[in-house]
């Protein structure tokens, strides 16, 4: 057990300019289940692997329970690893796949055989022992890649994308499975995944990544609540968050007549207003808009819109009730609730705060 | 092939189909593989000629009948007799077997470091390898011989097997190429599970490639087995350290030229390399087309 600490830590891969992690900044907690969010080519899986051992750090360092873990072999950082497409060796059965990190540290065959059992019981992979990875299903084989990962009690579990290759109902299963054995086991844990909602239902904390820089890091609420960048309140959500520059006036800006009080702050006198679909009403009056697509996930309903905002087009997105949802062709009217609207400054992309 | 043939197949899979369709499909099937069945028959031919002539007496073996008359399987016998058959399977089998050793234990870690290992100036290496493939062996004859001379080692075996134990270009390059097929995860795993990079290529490159390595051990076995050149130079002089090609050679020389008997042998060495061949016929090819691993 142990936590983890990247410190200005920086990869730049060779013949690339621009570094695929930038002077990351992070502390995980012992015990922790971190989860890196971001899109692709954000440098999740490098901030991963530099960790790992497996990718050089150019500048910076990474700590492991306190010590300095920037120049030693992955054999030597007490970590282990799940990867994305699981990397189970196609000769060996799914037991001695399990066995591979005892037996490569030498312990006894005993040992072994009696850990491999537990480890089966424990993710119900019993009945397979003998089979060879080829002969299971997929979500067999992200199991053994599991079992693998925690047969030696590691200082700290990563996961690449582990559930990426998964149909959606099996990500789901998995997903709760994972977060009951981190739980039982009490292990630091980084996990990386493109997929925000993922994040937000696995991670004590999210760290969010762009472009290889740490965007906000911070409980799921948290980064939901309070976005801190236009990119953070883009990226978390789903559907995203409505995002329009708006010029203010008076210590207001108008969305489709409705002024919604600003806080100070801005370098240039407009704002970024950020509006959840669930902050967005349809009601009466407000910003006219047209009914393009509307999703019915149950009990709510998505609304998409077309609408004209500060005089740009621009598609709107607001929750309403399924059963009172408008019909797609229809004109409605879409009004923000002005106490939960968030802000940014248009020009650096941060988050303005209301006092 | 033919359109009046398939709604038959498909239709009564089960039913015999009648005389005048069975005829026609064979004969389509003749004409189809027509110039295949002439190619083959082309290779076939001197080997069909060696086992027959393998099979007369000395007299008829000059003759111009084919057919042996009577059969002497003798011959196979009184090979062992006339010439030292069992020592030339033995210095060949010497050559092949240590040179093929020495091969893969240099070759597999130089491919492993040009494919799986980065480090400055690993391309230009690379160059170098496929450069040295491109020397066509006769340009170092000379100096290699004087060499091999003064360390008194001609007329001996070695200078056929050392130079194997410090890598061979074209073996370097094909495993290379195969080791670069291989998922890098499994090499990850490998690595954050506890090994270093040595046991990696034992345990898990090594593993993996494993078609890749057999290709090019009987690549090399191929290739030593057959060799005429670097043992006639090397051990022309010294009867006891001639490889079969050698021996065969010299046999008709020997004893006047016994065709009947220097078939006969012919037909002894080929047999092992022809069985070899058709028992890991898979393993070659795969070696050939470099498919090898799948993730
Ligand atoms: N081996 C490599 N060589 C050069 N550039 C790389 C390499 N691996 C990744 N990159 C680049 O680094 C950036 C981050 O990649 P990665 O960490 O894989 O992103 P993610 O896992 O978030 O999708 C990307 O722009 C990618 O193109
Ligand atoms: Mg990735």
């Amino acid at each position: 057990m142990a936590d983890v600490r990247y410190v200005k830590a920086t990869r730049i891969y060779p013949g690339t300019h621009s570094p695929a992690v930038d002077a990351l900044d992070l502390h995980i907690q012992d015990g922790e289940f971190m989860v890196l969010v971001g899109p692709s080519g954000s440098g999740k899986t490098t901030a991963l692997r530099m960790l790992a051992g497996l990718e050089e750090v150019d500048a910076g360092n990474v700590l492991i329970g306190g010590r300095d873990v920037t120049d030693l072999p992955p054999k030597d950082r007490d970590v282990s690893m799940v990867f994305q497409n699981y990397a189970l060796y196609p000769y060996l059965t799914v037991a001695a796949n399990i066995a591979f990190p005892l037996r490569m540290r030498g312990v006894k065959k005993s040992i072994r055989d009696q850990r491999v059992r537990e480890v089966a019981k424990l993710l119900g992979l019993e009945d397979y022992l003998e089979r060879k990875p080829g002969q299971l299903s997929g979500g067999q084989r992200q199991r053994v890649a599991m079992g693998r990962a925690i047969i030696r009690l590691p200082s700290v579990f990563l996961m690449d994308e582990p559930l990426s290759n998964l149909d959606a109902k099996l990500r789901v299963q998995m997903r709760a499975d994972i977060a009951a054995l981190q739980a039982d086991f009490g292990v630091t844990t980084v996990y990386v995944t493109h997929d925000q909602a993922e994040a937000m239902t696995l991670g004590h904390r999210v760290a969010v990544l762009h472009e290889g820089k740490l965007q906000q890091c911070g409980p799921p609420r948290g980064l939901y609540e309070r976005p801190a960048n236009i990119f953070v309140a883009g990226f978390i959500g789903s559907p995203a968050m409505n995002l329009c520059t708006l010029p203010a006036s008076n210590g207001n800006v108008s969305f489709g007549g409705v002024d919604v009080p600003v806080p100070t702050g801005s370098s240039n006198g407009s704002y970024v207003l950020g509006v959840r679909p669930e902050s967005l009403e349809v009601a009466t009056e407000g910003i006219s808009a047209h009914v393009e697509v509307v999703e019915d996930v149950g009990a709510d309903a998505f609304v998409f819109c077309s609408a004209e905002v500060g005089g740009q087009a621009m598609r709107l997105v607001a929750r309403a009730e399924a059963r009172r949802a408008p019909q797609q062709g229809d004109r409605v009217s879409l009004r923000p609730r002005a106490e939960e609207a968030h802000f940014f400054d248009p020009a650096s992309g941060e988050r303005l705060d209301r006092r | 092939m033919s359109t009046a043939s398939v709604p038959t197949t498909a239709t009564f899979a089960r039913r015999k189909p009648p005389a005048h369709v069975r005829r026609k499909r064979f004969l389509v099937g003749l004409a189809n593989y027509s110039l295949v069945i002439v190619a083959a028959a082309l290779f076939i031919a001197p080997f069909v000629f060696i086992f027959l002539t393998s099979l007369m007496t000395n007299d008829q073996a000059l003759s111009p009948h084919l057919w042996p008359h009577p059969f002497r399987w003798q011959n196979f016998v009184d090979v062992f007799h006339k010439s030292p058959l069992w020592r030339w399977t033995l210095n060949s089998l010497i050559y092949m077997s240590l040179a093929t050793l020495g091969l893969l234990l240099s070759s597999i870690p130089v491919a492993y470091a040009l494919s799986r290992l980065r480090w400055r100036g690993r391309d230009a290496v690379f160059i170098v390898v496929l450069i040295a493939l491109m020397l066509p062996p006769q340009v170092s004859v000379v100096p290699l011989y004087v060499m091999w001379a003064k360390a008194h080692l001609v007329g001996t075996l070695w200078p056929l097997i050392i130079p194997n134990c410090f890598g061979d270009a074209f073996s370097i390059f094909l495993l290379r190429q195969f080791f670069m097929t291989i998922p890098e995860e499994y090499l990850d795993a490998a690595r954050v599970d506890g090994c270093g990079e040595f046991r990696i290529l034992t345990t898990v490159v090594c593993r993996l490639a494993k078609p890749g390595i057999a290709a090019v051990a009987l690549f090399s076995i191929l290739y030593t087995f057959n060799d005429f050149f670097l043992p006639l130079l090397y051990t022309i002089d010294s009867p006891s350290h001639w490889t079969v090609p050698i021996g065969l050679a010299q046999f008709r020389s020997l004893h006047q030229v016994q065709w009947n008997l220097t078939m006969a042998a012919t037909l002894l060495v080929m047999a092992p390399v022809v069985l070899l061949f058709f028992a890991a016929q898979r393993v070659f090819v795969e070696g050939v087309t470099l498919t090898g691993v799948k993730g």
